[in-house]
Order: C-alpha cells, then structure tokens, then sequence
C-alpha cells in the first residue's frame, strides 16, 4: 500500500516528540477522522532551527509528520510558510489516493505553528 | 521472517484435506449437476454429499441447504428476499447496529425503497437486549435478522431468546452464523432460526461459497433469475468445486470441533492475559465471556490501529484494525462506535482472530514485541496523559 519512502518515514519517523519550550504550537485533526498532528517550532533569527512533531495517527500521518520536518528544519518562516500538504506528499513519493485528505496534514500543522508563534511576536 | 497469522476471522487457509479433496475433483469431476448423463450424475452426487454434510454442520434437513456464492449473497437473499416475498403482510424490519454490512447495507438500501427498518442499539459489549427487540416488534413486522456472533468483537448474542420472541410474535428470523459455526455450538433448532447465513471461507473451506438455511416452508423469493439451481432460489450452474470443498470444511468442522476449539480457546486466553498484564491502558473490546473463542479484540489508548496493523506487519504478524485510516471506506468501526467506544479508542482498535495454524509460541511471539511497538508509537502520541482509558 505505501511506497518505501513512505515506510522508511513510518519505521523510522524523524524529529519525533516535543520542544518543551517551543516558540510555535500547532495541532490539526480530529478523532472523528482519526488522524491528529502536532507540531512544535523553535525560531531564531526568522529561521526554523528545530521542529518537531507528535501524532496519533496512521501509516500516511506518521509519514508526513516525519518528512515536514525534514522540509521545514532550516527555512525561513516565509518559506516554510509555502510548504504545502502536497509538497509534503510528493517529497515521500506520494500517497494513496484515500490517504491525501485526512492523513495529510503535516503542513496545516505547521502552518498554525508559525501563526503561534507570530501572534506571540506582537 | 516469522510469518503468524492472527486474522481468521478475515479469511482462513484452506485445510490440507480441502486441498486434496478439491485437486482431485478438479482433475476428475467437471460435469454440470444439472445434466442427466454419467458425467452430471457424478457431479450431482458430489454436490448431494456437500449438502448433507453441510446440513450435519448445523443440525439441519439436507433439503434445507440452499448453496450459494459466499455469506454476502446468502444474506443479500435472506433480507431482501424475505421482504420481497412477505411486502403484503407488512413492511418493518427489525436489525442491529452491529451487523456485517451485507445485513446492515441490505436493510439500509430497504428503507430506501418503502421498507421501515429499526437499527437496534447495543450495550457496551455490543449485545442487543431481547427485551428492546420485544419492544419494537410491530403488527406488520416480518423480519428480524440478528448475528450469531460478532466479526469484530466476537461477541456472541442471545439468538435463542430473540428467535423465541420472533416466534411468538409470528416474524420471520434470520441469523448470520458465519463467523460462529465451527467454533460455538450451531444448531438450526436450538437457535430456533428461520433463515442462516453460512461462509465456507471462515471455516478453512474456499472462498465464493457459502449456504443459506432455510427451514422448510419459509418462503423467500429468488434474487437471481435463470436455470432454476438450488430450488430456485439461487439460479445459476453450482460452483460444484467450491461447493465440494465448503462440504468437506463442514465435515472436519464438525469432526474437529472439541479439540480445536479448546485449544485456540487456550491461545486465545494465554494472548488476552498477556496483553492486558504487560501493556497499561488496553482495553478488552466485546463481551468478557460471551465472545468467539478465538477472537481477542483490544482498543490501546492514544495509539491509532493502522499504524500497530504496520509494525506487527513488518514483524510478521497479520491482525485487523477498526480504525478510519485502515479501512477502504475511512469510516470507523461502525460496531465499536454502536457499543460506545470513544472515538480514540475505535480507531487505536487491534483485532486478533486465532486458528488452526497458531501455536503457543506464536502467541509468546505477539507478546514479546507488541508492547514495546505500543510503547514506541505512545512516545510520541500528542494524546498521552489527554485522557485515560
Ligand atoms: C458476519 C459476516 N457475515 C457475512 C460475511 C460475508 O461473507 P462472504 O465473505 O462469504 O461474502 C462475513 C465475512 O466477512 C462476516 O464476517
Ligand atoms: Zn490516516
């Protein structure tokens, strides 16, 4: 079902866990559809020095957490901001069809990571 | 790698005399049972044979035994052709929420075309309170169709009691057997049923076939139309092989059912005892004791099933899961929702459905990396310390 980069993401998920004194929160999805992400950001300097992620999720979330932070670790807030749930999907080879919606959804996280921490910038 | 196999409830192998039974009918029985010459009559003996040891399976008249092509149709012919064979005399059916979907959808696409169904709920081990069928029995209800055993959890109902109220109220009553023949007690009069479902498949017999039970004098109308096979009720030549091998996973059913049943029962508790003192926050899904004797069935808290379906996979070891993610659909278990599982639970929900082939040492297996896949996927799981079991 899932292609080898994806079940490299899922055996050996990168940047797992939490940041204890992140910068930026965010979390997206719900139990209803099953898949929930959590993402944790560090800024310095306008760049993205550590993320890292949680999720209570499948095979397809697991993935995607893992290869968002591999996308994001090292960009600007600007560019990191234009990551998208697709980028994130086509740089592990893809996805099944039924798994492009509900479970991919590393990059909205990431997303409301960023919007934390701006609102905290003000 | 180790490769154990804990979904028989899926689907089982074929039984090594299944396979021999039905190599040599393929080599050597070809003929259409219809047909009148040397070659038909054998094949018609082979079929008769099936069918009385079918009908021996689960206590029935060999002329009660309608072969057909697998659980879904058997169930498709048994909703549909009872409502279409009974729509004057009333137009309510009675289920439950916990049904296969061959039951669930056949009543659900009813209600659709003029029928009234009620979906009866279940309490929290699924178990459908006779009491409440009692009470929604109506003066034009003609079927009430309800499982022997659960496919997800196990959980056996108490056909006895609901087939005596049906009886008394003078409706129709249907039960779908086909995940507990073989391993619980089946027989047509004690379960006072009307109409059952039968499955070669689940009972180490091939799959497309299965069998519907009717009792003599239960009218049901046909939903094929054609050559007239099976009495009419199921047209179309007879998957002879199939049938020939479904007849033998009868035979050893019946033959093996002691013994195998006590010992996958052992296995079957060794697993539940493990996983519930080496891994904190499971929970058993499906009634403590009134449950199949080879299905353990576990909800593990802040942990999504398709991911440990992933990791027990890459060890070796095939199960089931009702989460979204893992089925075709992306809808949770409709059975553990019925029962009132939160939805974290449903969908961190682990099935192992035990058989023939599982050993102590299987067993042991599981036990020895489940937990620490369940602890790896927790490390991470932003729901840890949320909520509790
Ligand atoms: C309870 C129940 N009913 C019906 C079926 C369908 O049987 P079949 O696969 O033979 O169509 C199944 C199989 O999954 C089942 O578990
Ligand atoms: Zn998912």
């Amino acid at each position: 079902m899932y292609n080898p980069t994806v079940m490299d993401h899922f055996e050996n998920p990168r940047n797992v866990g939490e940041i204890p004194d992140a910068d930026g929160i965010g979390e997206v999805g719900n139990l209803s559809c099953g898949d929930i992400l959590k993402v944790y950001v560090k800024v310095v300097d306008g760049k993205l020095e550590d993320v890292k992620y949680q999720t209570f999720g499948c095979g397809a979330a697991v993935a995607s957490g893992s290869m968002l932070t591999e996308l994001a670790k090292g960009k600007t807030v600007e560019e990191a901001m234009k990551i998208t749930n697709n980028d994130v999907a086509e740089a592990l080879n893809g996805l099944p069809p039924q798994k492009r919606h509900c479970s991919n959804l590393a990059a909205d996280a990431l997303h409301k990571a960023l919007e934390d921490w701006r609102s905290k910038q003000k | 790698m180790r490769k154990i196999y804990m979904d028989y409830s899926a689907t089982t192998p074929l039984h090594p005399e299944v396979i021999a039974l039905m190599t040599d009918v393929m080599k050597n029985v070809f003929g259409n049972p219809s047909s009148l010459h040397s070659f038909g009559r054998e094949a018609k003996k082979y079929l008769d044979e099936a069918r009385q040891k079918v009908a021996d399976l689960i206590g029935a008249k060999f002329e009660e035994i309608y072969f057909t092509g697998g659980g879904t149709e058997a169930d498709n012919i048994a909703v549909f052709g009872t409502a279409y064979a009974h729509r004057k005399k009333g137009k309510h059916i009675i289920t439950s929420a916990v049904e296969h979907h061959a039951v669930l959808d056949s009543c659900a696409k009813l209600a659709k075309s003029g029928f009234e169904v009620t979906f009866l709920p279940v309490d929290q081990y699924g178990m459908v309170d006779p009491e409440q069928v009692k009470k929604e029995i109506r003066s034009d209800t003609i079927l009430i169709s309800i499982m022997h055993a659960n496919n997800e959890t196990g959980t056996i109902q108490p056909i006895e009691e609901i087939s005596k109220i049906a009886k008394e109220h003078d409706v129709f009553f249907h039960t779908d057997c086909v995940q507990s023949v073989g391993k619980i007690p089946v027989n047509v009069d004690k379960l006072g049923a009307d109409l059952i479902t039968l499955s070669s498949h689940k009972i180490y017999g091939p799959k497309g076939v299965g069998a519907l039970y009717k009792r003599k004098g239960v009218r049901v109308e046909p939903l094929f139309y054609g050559g007239g096979q099976e009495r009419k009720i199921r047209s179309g030549t007879e998957n002879t092989l199939g049938i020939i091998g479904f007849g033998k996973a009868a035979e050893i059913a019946v033959r093996e059912f002691d013994i195998e049943n006590t010992r996958v029962k052992g296995l079957r508790d060794r697993l539940i005892k493990g996983v519930l003192e080496k891994i904190p926050d499971v929970r058993l899904n499906g009634h403590p004791e009134k449950r199949l004797p080879n299905n353990a069935h576990f909800s593990f808290a802040y942990v999504e099933g398709e991911s440990l379906l992933l990791s027990l996979d890459m060890k070796g070891i095939a199960v089931s899961s009702g989460s979204a993610c893992s089925s075709s659909s992306l809808q949770p278990s409709h059975v553990l929702t019925a029962s009132g599982l939160p939805q974290e639970l449903v969908h961190g929900s682990v099935r192992f459905t035990l058989g023939r082939e599982n050993t102590e040492e299987d067993v042991d297996y599981v036990l020895s990396v489940l937990p620490g896949i369940v602890e790896r996927f927790r490390s991470f799981s932003p729901l840890v310390g949320r909520k509790t079991v």
